[in-house]
């Protein structure tokens, strides 16, 4: 991530705003840079990853397949997060993932994360806060979305 | 649709100007461009930022539409009509060197004045950005008199968007940056997917130095308040254009009623500490 050390790159995350420095200590132990071209896939529908990214730059899309077609749902860039589930002990994506512009991001196992959050539970209630943050912008955005704002008036959704 | 395409413009009610439409263009696939040749008195083709006239085709109609023009450019008329409805079609099909009928300009203007030194953000939605391109247009004609220009812009799809070319050209210039967004993509859609409040997660606001103008669905402009909120923009820097009901364009008929307020003559453009009462009120 240029001249940057990863524990900045973790620091100046908006996911991890305000935590602990011995926190970001431990993140850092467990990151790993990752990079990805445009157009390509970081993880499928139903893959089986534990991986759980912060974007530091770049533009990625969540896509569903259906029958003749992929919809576009949510696109992430710069400061988000990208495969909450991980972090839930999931199994399977329920998306797919394509990098829409060249990535880079940092990677976490969650498998390793879940080991360092028993090890000190109130570092893992505070990332698990954040995460929940997370979740709830996402839900209340995907209703806004199912509201259909922009359609004429008088158009009925049901 | 009754044409009215003659040498001599049609008998008028008072106050109202006849006005040879100029062109139509096609921006999607149910939105439009009208632009309606200068009217005979300069002044009545004068505008502030914000502002809507009154259209009325002949044998069809009177409606509200807002003015979506450059306010420094030859005095011709702009409006960007959806077409939804009897008196939107008929606008919309009007062949260049028909008349219709103009009253106006009405209405309150986007703060303009009040923004000078600041950052301006925009905030639209579907075809809420009709209304803001004027003053996006004042802005780059006095761009030394403001600081950063943020456009955020949301769409139900991105065969919905409007100006797209514009829109290219504005994320082009310094201190200006231009998002946008749609609820529904496509994987030929490279732009952002998602309401148009995710969006801030991408800028960077100076509360106490940015004025935000928001026009969009009532629902969308009371999110992306809350949103301003959490980054704490103060209430009394936030403008919003709500478009209600507006029928007479003179607080006469009282349609358009919000609360103490008629919505076409001391709107449509509130400043938020006007509109906080009434914004979520129920049955209003």
């Amino acid at each position: 991530m240029d001249s940057k050390t990863l524990t900045d790159v973790l620091r100046e995350h908006p996911f991890l705003e305000g935590l602990k420095p011995n926190h970001v200590q431990k993140l850092a132990e467990v990151a790993l840079e990752v990079q990805f071209a445009r157009d390509q896939i970081v993880f499928r529908e139903g893959d089986e990853t534990s991986l759980f990214y912060l974007l530091a730059s770049g533009k990625v899309a969540l896509e569903v397949s259906a029958p003749g077609r992929v919809v576009r749902i949510q696109t992430l860039g710069e400061g988000d997060e990208l495969g909450w589930s991980s972090l839930l002990g999931n199994a399977g994506k329920t998306f797919q993932a394509r990098s829409l512009e060249p990535v880079r991001a940092i990677g976490f196992d969650a498998i390793r994360l879940r080991q360092v959050w028993e090890q000190d539970p109130a570092f893992g209630y505070q990332f698990m806060t954040r995460l929940l943050k997370v979740v709830a912008q996402r839900l209340q955005a995907t209703r806004l979305q199912l509201l259909d704002l922009y359609a004429p008036r008088g158009t009925k959704l049901v | 649709m009754s044409a009215v395409l003659t040498a001599a413009p049609p008998a008028l009610p008072p106050q109202m100007t006849p006005v040879r439409v100029a062109g139509v263009v096609k921006e999607t696939h149910d939105t439009f461009t009208l632009t309606l040749d200068p009217p005979g008195e300069e002044a009545a083709g004068r505008f502030l930022p914000g502002q809507f006239s009154m259209l009325y085709v002949f044998g069809v109609g009177e409606l509200p539409i807002s003015i979506s023009g450059d306010p420094g450019d030859s005095g011709r008329l702009v409006y960007t009509v959806r077409s939804v409805g009897k008196a939107t079609n008929a606008l919309v099909n009007c062949q260049p060197g028909q008349w219709v009928g103009v009253r106006g300009p009405f209405g309150t203007s986007w703060p303009i004045e009040e923004a000078r030194g600041n950052d301006v953000l925009i905030v639209a939605g579907g075809i809420g950005l009709a209304p803001l391109r004027p003053a996006i247009q004042h802005i780059l004609r006095h761009r030394d008199d403001y600081v950063r220009l943020l456009v955020l812009y949301g769409a139900r799809s991105p065969k919905d968007l409007l100006y797209r070319k514009e829109l290219a050209g504005w994320a082009r210039l310094p201190d200006t940056q231009v998002l946008t967004t749609v609820d529904y993509g496509g994987v030929n859609w490279r732009g952002y997917v998602g309401v148009v409040t995710t969006l801030f997660r991408y800028v960077r606001l100076h509360p106490g130095r940015t004025t935000a103008m928001i026009c969009g669905p009532e629902i969308m402009m009371r999110f992306v308040i809350r949103e301003l909120e959490k980054r704490g923009l103060p209430d009394a820097d936030i403008y919003l254009s709500m478009e209600r009901n507006m029928k007479c364009a003179v607080g006469f008929c009282g349609h358009c009623q919000l609360g103490p307020y008629f919505v076409c003559k001391d709107g449509p453009i509130f400043p938020f500490t006007k509109m906080r009462p009434w914004l979520d009120k129920h049955e209003l």
